[in-house]
């Protein structure tokens, strides 16, 4: 898994390539943490190279998700592939994440 | 490749990418479906991941998964550890559809929950002396 985020003004885009699991979904969560914690808190997701999503990067999700609603942010998660959107729907997490079909119009929607 | 087939690693979070590789092979080998064979690495790694983190609890052990097709557009995968028992009345079901506070995915529970939606089959057993044994069955759609 690779993560590498990069900024458009206010908001932050933290791109998400290969495997989320068990092993790769602490980095993850150092990623987004070390955002909310800058006090970055509007967050864009990019799940377009995100090949897999286990139940830990779930989680993470969620985790960031609570954080960044109680200071007023969102983490809207942008083109999850069919298998990534699959795994949320089985979860019942669809309605609680705004999924967007780009990162432009994640981005946009702040 | 042909089943039956077997693979050892270490428990570790590290071999997570090689059992997805391992049992895709083979679900792709017993004829299953794109959609079954991704549900298939989904379960295992979900399985796997509990071992490490609930049987092992980070100690070091090993995982034995075996792989069979006992007919076409069938694949049977047994999982054996040697750590604590593991009970699955014990976990806690997530409360899904309405997942607001992630306390509410509680370790173990949300993977097992996606084991038992996306299996045909999932069974437990504990020997003494022999560890826990999972089984877990997948078959094609029709």
């Amino acid at each position: 898994m690779k993560v590498e985020t990069r900024q458009l003004k206010s908001v932050s885009i933290v791109k998400v390539s290969g495997r989320v699991d068990s092993l790769t979904a602490p980095d993850l969560e150092k990623a987004l943490q070390d955002m909310l914690t800058a006090d970055r808190t509007q967050l864009v997701v990019d799940l377009q190279e995100t090949e897999y999503m286990s139940s830990a990067g779930l989680r993470v999700l969620v985790s960031a998700l609570k954080a960044a609603k109680k200071s007023g942010g969102n983490v809207r998660l942008a083109q999850p592939s069919v298998r990534v959107k699959e795994v949320f729907d089985l979860a019942g997490l669809t309605p609680v994440f705004d999924i967007h079909p780009d990162v432009i119009e994640a981005v946009g929607a702040y | 490749m042909e089943l039956p087939q077997r693979l050892t690693v270490p428990g570790r979070f590290e071999y997570l990418a090689q059992i997805a590789e391992f049992v895709t092979q083979a679900a792709r080998t017993a004829g299953l479906s794109d959609d079954d064979v991704f549900h298939v690495e989904m379960a295992v790694d979900e399985a796997c991941s509990n071992i490490i983190e609930h049987a092992y609890r980070y100690q070091p052990g090993e995982i034995d998964l075996a792989c069979s097709a006992p007919e076409p557009g069938c694949l049977d995968i047994t999982i054996r550890d040697r750590g604590e028992p593991f009970d699955p009345g014990a976990i806690p079901q997530p409360p899904l559809g309405h997942l607001t506070d992630p306390d509410d995915l509680n370790e173990g529970g949300l993977g097992l929950y996606f084991m038992r939606k996306l299996m045909d089959d999932v069974r437990f057993e504990f020997e003494p002396g022999r560890g826990n044994l999972l089984y877990m069955s997948k078959r094609r759609r029709a």
